[in-house]
């Protein structure tokens, strides 16, 4: 297991390799630089510092400067967040962007989950019909609108909940954001769930299971929960991916100091060091997520275990 | 009053009756046998006394068990009749033990479940039961995962899990089906050893399994119970014309004629041939090893022998369907080379197969009359269509369907007439050479009966030479000329059908005869001939393969693979043929 571990690892690095290249020329593509700005710059002051940050070298001399400073684990300086290192920059967003996340997911698999199962043991029924019906709802209406209509009702209107981030205290903050976060994935679980467990609930040792007098709570808690967990866990790899991009979005609308608004306002102002930085950064931490999904998988699953 | 009383039950399925109006009784530690056909209710009944009836099923009449009903009941009552008054045995262990979960987990719950144990206490009643099943270190298989043992170690845990709340009665739903012969012999010899007082209500479509295990018999047809009564006294005179045609069709391994031998000229020669797969990272799996047999023309030969014996690499072998590793195949004076698809195709014309599952040989996609004509595109090009469609209207004929079959598809065809269908595809070719590969073990005793004369009709027409490949002795009695054993890759006893049935001379071809049933009650089950079960084919045994089952293996079995030789009528590979007396 180990040996396919390290294996899948250096598997990744062509992966890696390929998004750096992208996003270098990407970022670098974009009309405009770091330090264009409304007030221009006389010339030899606008030449100095092009030259200091190197952006007067041709893109190949910059792609392998940059590589090189990579290799040493130097994500090199923001230009535009004067004294502080992409790395710095990482280090102060990626812990709220985290708690972000990690909560957003968690929310979405417990409620996706039980909602699926629910659904699952009431095919075609009231409970089954309602759950389709939001999961339906919530897959087809995109983050950027779910925020500012959940920000309308609860806070705006009803007052319930802080609408942003800065001057509040305490866990309120995280509400909203996390429950916009998590709601496309609420409903995507709870379909892959229930189509799953109709699945295995139909398959033959669910019967013996019942054959033995097993009540039904216990034939999911022990029979099929597991098995009905396999395809979720395969899902679990792009909903990483889908709950890093719907940050970007969410840490906008709610004004959290988190790395999907300094990947926004990087963007914005052609911070290209604070760009790449954050596209390796979470495209390394997508792969190492994946990994880990893969590994739990056989853990889960004793065939696939012995190979 | 009978422990279980079943009266008037009809199971219906939108307003299609599946059971019609079935009524039997059980008694305490009696045993019955419930045969029919497939289709013939047998399952569903058996599904219907435990409430495990989809929900869409229509139920009717009346299931008591010790003076509780069963229909409608409350799921806290159904639980209660569950696993402690009845237990069921269902016939795919894979399928119906939890493949995620270790056995042992699986069977302690059933106690937690139903409060007969906790703890520590459960794991030891637990070891305890597996050890009375027979498992081997009963204490490590608590550990082990179901595809991490062999089917009949399985239908072992099945059994346990069956028995482990002490039932009063024992479902067995086709048990041994699909288990090998001398496997099915050692777990209804255990069936009978743990039962003690428990009652057994064995489901099966072999009349032999109810011969030798049942006092008493009910007889389903097409959800209808047709017959019932004392064994005995069915087996002697049927009370209805569906159990006679049950009996008639199934076939008896210890009488009958067998087809005398065929004097023809060698048309196909198979020498030394052997096959090997590779089996991921585990190594060399030895599938066919040394090889040497002949086809005659016009003659039938059965390849028999359990899983694993190689019968079925063999002929892919020499189709060239798997790669042979070395050997040589002739064919009508010429060597048969390569790959199936570099061959030349007048000798891929000549050589024609059929395989066991006939729906899923069949292309869902297509019409009968497209299969059938199929090879004629390959291989007669230059047919116009409506000459096509002549030739297959013919060959439909030929084996027994007819036009309005044509634009039929294979799911609209029973498997009777997809196996027909099998066969047609296979004969419009006119081939020289027809190989079985286990053709009619999917079928019902009837069907079979009417496959099997039809390939009888259309060898006796055309000169056909049949390669009968099956697990089934009593069919390769009825049905072949010669018979050839295998047994892990090595081919142990070739002779002539009589020869064989009546005196055979390697220890593993008696005891795998002695291991099939006869469905006559008056003969009493033989006691299970072979310990253990087939070995790893990565590591098969030195010297004779067969030495560990082996009552008569002595040192040079286990050192020196046994040479082919001429004993009697039979070309034997066994270091003691000459001295052992097998017919005891």
């Amino acid at each position: 297991m180990l040996r396919y571990a390290l294996l899948r690892l250096l598997g990744a690095i062509p992966t890696l390799l390929l998004v750096i290249v992208l996003a270098f020329l990407m970022v670098h593509a974009a009309p405009g630089g770091p330090f264009d700005d409304e007030r221009v710059l006389p010339t030899d002051v606008a030449a100095n510092i092009q030259a200091a940050y190197h952006l007067d070298e041709s893109l190949p001399q910059q792609f392998f400067r940059y590589m090189s400073g990579l290799l040493r684990g130097d994500l090199g300086p923001s230009y535009r967040y004067r004294d502080y290192s992409v790395s710095e920059l990482i280090g102060r967003g990626f812990p709220i962007s985290l708690q972000l996340g990690a909560l957003a997911m968690a929310l979405a698999l417990i409620v996706g989950v039980s909602a699926g199962t629910l659904a699952a043991l009431r095919q075609n029924k009231l409970p089954d019909r309602i759950v389709m019906f939001f999961a339906m709802t919530g897959i087809s209406i995109p983050v950027f609108v779910i925020a500012p209509v959940l920000v309308l009702l609860f806070a705006v209107k009803l007052h319930w909940l802080p609408a942003g981030w800065s001057g509040v205290t305490g866990p309120a903050k995280f509400i909203l954001p996390v429950i916009t976060l998590a709601l496309p994935q609420i409903a995507y679980i709870a379909r892959l769930t229930r189509a799953s467990m109709i699945d295995i609930l139909g398959r033959d040792f669910i019967r013996t299971a019942r054959a033995q007098g097993l009540g039904t709570a216990t034939i999911i808690r022990v029979h099929a929960l597991k098995p009905a967990m396999l395809p979720v866990l395969s899902y679990m790899g792009p909903a990483i991916a889908a709950i890093v991009t719907g940050s970007v979005v969410v840490e906008e609308v709610f004004g959290i100091p988190g790395l999907g608004q300094f990947f926004v306002r990087g963007a914005g102002n052609r911070d290209y060091t604070l760009v790449l930085g954050i596209v390796i950064f979470y495209a390394t931490l997508i792969v190492s997520l994946n990994l880990v999904v893969d590994v739990l998988y056989g853990a889960l699953d004793p065939r696939v275990r012995r190979r | 009053m009978s422990f279980l009383e079943v009266n008037g039950l009809t199971i219906a399925y939108g307003g299609k009756r599946v059971v019609d109006d079935v009524s039997f009784a059980i008694d305490y530690s009696e045993s019955v046998g419930l045969v029919g056909e497939s289709g013939s209710g047998k399952s569903q009944t058996a599904l219907a006394l435990l409430g495990l009836l989809p929900e869409q099923a229509e139920v009717h009449g009346d299931i008591v068990v010790d003076g509780v009903s069963v229909i409608g009941a409350s799921a806290k009552q159904l639980s209660r009749i569950r696993a402690r008054r009845i237990g069921i045995v269902f016939q795919d262990s894979m399928q119906a033990l939890n493949p995620y979960l270790k056995i042992g987990k699986q069977i302690r719950q059933i106690l937690l479940w139903h409060d007969l144990a906790t703890g520590d206490d459960a794991d030891a009643r637990v070891i305890r039961m597996f050890e009375r099943v027979g498992l081997p270190d009963p204490e490590r298989q608590f550990q082990v995962y179901p595809h991490e043992l062999s089917g009949g170690m399985r239908q072992r845990v099945m059994l346990a899990a069956a028995l482990i709340a002490e039932p009063d009665l024992l479902i067995a739903d086709e048990p041994t089906t699909a288990l090998d012969v001398t496997v099915q012999a050692q777990i209804l010899e255990l069936l009978e050893e743990l039962r003690d007082n428990t009652a057994l209500l064995l489901i099966t479509h072999d009349l032999g399994i109810v011969a030798g295990h049942c006092e008493r018999m009910l007889v389903f047809e097409s959800g209808r119970l047709v017959d019932a009564g004392a064994t005995t006294s069915l087996f002697a005179s049927p009370g209805h014309a569906h159990t006679r045609a049950l009996l008639d069709a199934a076939p008896r391994i210890d009488s009958g004629n067998a087809p005398a031998p065929v004097n023809g000229r060698t048309i196909l020669c198979a020498e030394a041939v052997e096959v090997t797969y590779r089996d991921g990272e585990r190594g060399q799996l030895h599938a066919v090893n040394g090889v040497n047999l002949l086809l005659r023309e016009g003659e039938t030969l059965a390849v028999v022998g359990e899983s694993g014996s190689g019968k079925s690499s063999l002929v892919r072998a020499v189709l060239g369907l798997v790669p042979m590793i070395s050997g040589r195949v002739v064919y009508a004076g010429a060597s048969l080379e390569g790959p199936v698809q570099t061959r030349p195709v007048a000798q891929r014309r000549d050589l024609q197969l059929i395989f066991q599952d006939p729906v899923g040989a069949l292309n869902p996609q297509m019409r009968v009359q497209e299969i059938v004509g199929e090879p004629l595109l390959v291989h007669e090009p230059g047919l116009t269509s409506s000459a096509r469609l002549d030739r297959v209207r013919a060959i439909l004929v030929k084996v027994g369907l007819e036009d309005s079959h044509l634009r039929r598809y294979p799911h609209q065809l029973s498997g009777g007439q997809a196996q027909r269908i099998a066969i047609a595809r296979a004969l419009i070719l006119e081939p020289k050479v027809l190989i079985c590969d286990e053709a009619v073990a999917a079928l019902d005793g009837s069907v079979r009966e009417q496959v099997l004369a039809l390939l009888r009709q259309v060898q006796r027409e055309s000169g056909l030479s049949i390669i009968f490949i099956s697990h089934d002795l009593a069919v390769v009695r009825s049905i072949s000329h010669r018979v050839a054993v295998m047994y892990m890759g090595c081919l142990v006893e070739v002779a002539d059908n009589e020869q064989l049935f009546s005196q055979p001379r390697h220890p593993y071809t008696k005891a795998l005869i002695d291991a099939v049933p006869v469905p006559d009650p008056i003969v009493a089950p033989k006691k299970a001939a072979l310990r253990g079960e087939v070995g790893s084919l990565l590591h098969p045994p030195s010297g004779c393969v067969f030495h560990p089952r082996c009552d008569y293996a002595k040192d040079i079995c286990k050192k020196e693979q046994p040479e082919a030789m001429n004993v009697g009528g039979s070309r034997v590979a066994c270091h003691r043929a000459k001295e052992i007396d097998l017919t005891t």
